[in-house]
């Protein structure tokens, strides 16, 4: 018989996230281990996943601080002791007012953390043990925001440039292994993260079709995708958009 | 603010959305509320009952998680977002399915508790609320109330059926019925006047789980066909069809225009010539035929259609229908197909509740706004006449009076409203 998978979710309270959780579960039973900051929110969570795939292993790990170095290598060196995680999905993430950003200094670094920098610590600690098991997928999820900085939300998308830029210097590294690093990049998606924004009434794509879609791009072992998969072309297009014009459009 | 409206498409307001994510951070958020609110779920409900213009809607898919499930007894406790498909397709493998179903499984538990929804069984199992054993419901001042059939079973008779009007249901405990299999025996069997209707319905109450009924609007006759199914486990003798040849008997009944009349009149003849046919069919092109046709509301057009769906006691039953049926075949303006079917002799549990004894009829109309309203007048009366009652879930327009008449514990139901959430619906017909 064949080992169970074993997947790591850090965020794993995102509506994203979650989404590609019981995904992954409908295929087949797992050994999940959700990594997040607040332990009730994520026994919500596991509770549903339970009782969607009761044959599974489900564990949860608080981590109160997201941006503590050493207590996110303490995490994932506990995590490898046991046996090689065979995927993980870093998804935590916090869309910030620009405009806070802007007024508030704190706010402004505190967006850089936990979109930019966290996610980072986390893919080395990970990248770190997988190298040496050479075997095991990391997929991170930055954004179609971190394509090209723009006045709505330059802040929030530098963080996720971060990410872009950092996952392609990974995937230089780990090219001869055997590790798969994905980079993930949802358009506008229908989560809490972005209720304020369909309150208004923006139009989103469903946390359903872009799990789909992530969960569909970690078996065929993607290096990038972006989700909808309109959003390849629509980015294609503004990133191109020389800057005279682009700077006189508000988007 | 946004532009919402509900599966009737009558018209789209701006409202103050309000998204609940979690049960904790819902009792937050309905408390802070500054206007009036209404839950809407998935505004699968035909009118404006879901509605609020100008305040505020709490959207509840965001409750989408399951709380417990006990294998070996059947008891499912979920949020009130969850919606019936996932139910289905999580317990129906492991020999459980949910008692009562409508004809749409793309409805939340909470939109299904608070219209208090009937499925095609309803002479065995009732409505959806006869299978709640506890709920949670949260009131607009802060207060948590948790109630079922045995604990503050007066909350629970308001809130089952209570049309949102008594606070948010964030979570339900459900009794699942046990099923064999996903299969279901399922036989239609045309039928050319109600006297047959009635026979088949009557005959069927004793073998049958389920059944439900096609009647032809056009002929003012009563011809129609009749589908019964009984749950069963799959047997070589009857092989499961392909959806497309299911297609003729399962008639998309909303779609108004020549296809559906040419698909029912196919199905029709053909069927009368060998009398009728027996399958093996898979409970969701059974329960649910329209699930597949994404958006099928939309066919109606900008202006939006009502459903008209009414119940009578059985003993105007046969005369109150057939003079509805004459009534809308010289109008030219409803649907081709309406559905037609019993209702067993039960008392409702919710003092909203609209299931009664009798036989319901549904059927849709293009927004044609005057000769709608007109023919919806002459229906009214019919209704009236036969003490009959309309179905809040599928209304937009009923008069006051005929809502009084109909549901004679409003006065009771009163006490346990919440001032805090109104709706179009409740203004309309309570006053508030
Ligand atoms: C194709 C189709 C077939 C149908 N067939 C049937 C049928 O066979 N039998 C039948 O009975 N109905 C039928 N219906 C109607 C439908 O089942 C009901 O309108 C149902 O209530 C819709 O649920 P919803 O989740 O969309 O709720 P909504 O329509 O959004 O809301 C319905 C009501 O529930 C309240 N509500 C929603 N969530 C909550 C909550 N968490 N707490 C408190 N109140 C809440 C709302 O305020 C509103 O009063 C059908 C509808 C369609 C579109
Ligand atoms: N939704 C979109 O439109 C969209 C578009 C592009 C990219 N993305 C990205 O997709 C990912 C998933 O987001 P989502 O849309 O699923 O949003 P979500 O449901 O709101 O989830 C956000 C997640 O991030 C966690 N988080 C936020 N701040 C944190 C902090 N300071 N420390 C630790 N954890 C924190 C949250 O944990 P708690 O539950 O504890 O708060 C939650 O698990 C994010 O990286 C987001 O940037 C989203």
């Amino acid at each position: 018989m064949q080992d169970r998978k074993r997947i790591a979710i850090i965020g794993a309270t995102s509506a994203i996230a979650e989404h590609c959780a019981r995904l992954w579960l409908l295929k087949e039973p797992s050994d999940l281990i959700l990594v997040g900051r607040n332990s009730k929110r994520m026994e919500r969570v596991a509770t549903d996943l339970y009782i969607r795939s009761q044959e599974s292993n489900i564990q949860i790990i608080e981590q109160p601080d997201f941006s503590a170095p050493d207590a996110i290598s303490f995490t994932v060196e506990e995590l490898f002791k046991k046996k090689p995680i065979d995927i993980v999905l870093i998804a935590h993430g916090s869309l910030p007012e620009q405009h806070v950003c802007q007024d508030d200094l704190h706010t402004c670094r505190a967006a850089l953390d936990i979109n930019g920098v966290s996610p980072v610590l986390f893919a080395e600690a990970f990248a770190k043990n997988m190298e040496k098991a050479n075997h095991g997928t990391i997929a991170l999820i930055s954004s179609v925001a971190g394509d090209r900085g723009r006045q709505s939300n330059y802040v929030y998308g530098a963080a996720k440039g971060l990410v872009s830029r950092y996952t392609q210097g990974l995937q230089h590294r780990l090219a001869s292994s055997n590790v798969n690093i994905l980079l993930i990049k949802p358009g506008p998606t229908d989560t809490p993260m972005t209720s304020h924004l369909k309150a208004d009434g923006a139009s989103l794509a469903s946390s359903e079709l872009v799990a789909e879609n992530i969960v569909n791009a970690v078996a065929s072992r993607k290096k990038c995708v972006y989700t909808p998969s309109k959003w390849f072309y629509i980015m294609l297009i503004i990133r191109h958009i020389p800057s005279f014009i682009f700077n006189k459009i508000r988007i | 603010m946004r532009k919402v409206s509900s599966w009737g498409r009558l018209n789209a307001h701006p409202h103050h959305v309000m998204h609940l994510n979690s049960p904790v951070q819902a009792e937050q958020i309905i408390h802070d509320t500054p206007t009036t609110g209404i839950p809407y779920g998935m505004g699968r409900s035909y009118g404006d009952v879901c509605l609020n213009p100008q305040g505020t809607l709490w959207m509840t898919t965001g409750l989408d998680h399951f709380i417990a499930f006990d294998h070996n007894s059947g008891r499912l406790v979920c949020e009130a977002g969850v919606l019936l498909k996932d139910i289905q397709r999580l317990v129906i493998p492991k020999g459980w399915i949910l008692p009562v179903t409508p004809g749409t499984q793309l409805i939340t538990v909470g939109g299904a508790i608070a219209n208090d929804v009937h499925g095609k069984n309803h002479h065995i199992h009732g409505s959806f609320g006869d299978h709640i054993k506890q709920l949670s419901i949260i009131r607009t001042n802060g207060e948590v109330i948790e109630c079922g059939p045995e604990d503050n079973p007066d909350w629970f008779a308001a809130t089952v059926g209570g049309l949102g009007l008594t606070g948010v249901i964030t979570k339900a405990e459900i009794q699942l019925s046990p099923v064999s299999s996903p299969w279901i025996d399922s036989e239609t069997i045309p039928y050319t006047n109600l006297d047959e209707f009635f026979e088949l319905s009557d005959s069927s109450e004793a073998d049958w789980d389920h059944s439900v009924s096609w009647v032809d609007c056009i002929s003012g006759g009563g011809r129609g066909l009749f589908i019964r199914g009984k749950h069963t486990p799959k047997s070589d003798k009857l092989e499961p069809k392909t959806s497309q040849l299911t297609m003729p008997i399962t008639p998309p009944f909303s779609l108004v225009n020549k296809l559906s009349l040419r698909a029912f009149n196919m199905a029709y003849y053909h069927l009368k010539k060998c009398r009728s046919t027996r399958e093996l069919i898979h409970y969701e092109p059974f329960f649910y035929p329209l699930d597949n046709l994404h958006e099928w509301n939309r066919m109606y057009g900008p202006k939006g259609f009502f459903q008209y769906q009414c119940v009578v006691p059985r003993q105007y039953g046969q005369d109150a229908i057939q003079s509805m049926l004459k009534e809308i075949s010289a109008s030219g303006n409803g649907s081709f197909l309406a559905v037609l079917k019993t209702f067993g002799d039960r008392q409702p549990l919710g003092m909203l509740s609209f299931p009664q004894p009798g036989v319901t009829l549904a059927l849709d109309f293009p927004n044609k706004g005057k000769d709608t309203e007109n023919l919806f007048s002459r229906l009214d009366a019919i209704v009236t006449e036969a003490n009959g009652r309309l179905y809040p879930a599928k209304d937009a327009r009923m008069p006051r009076e005929l809502f009084e008449a109909g549901y004679p514990r409003l006065s009771e139901f009163i006490k346990y409203r919440d001032l805090g959430i109104s709706s179009s619906l409740s203004r309309r017909l309570i006053g508030s």
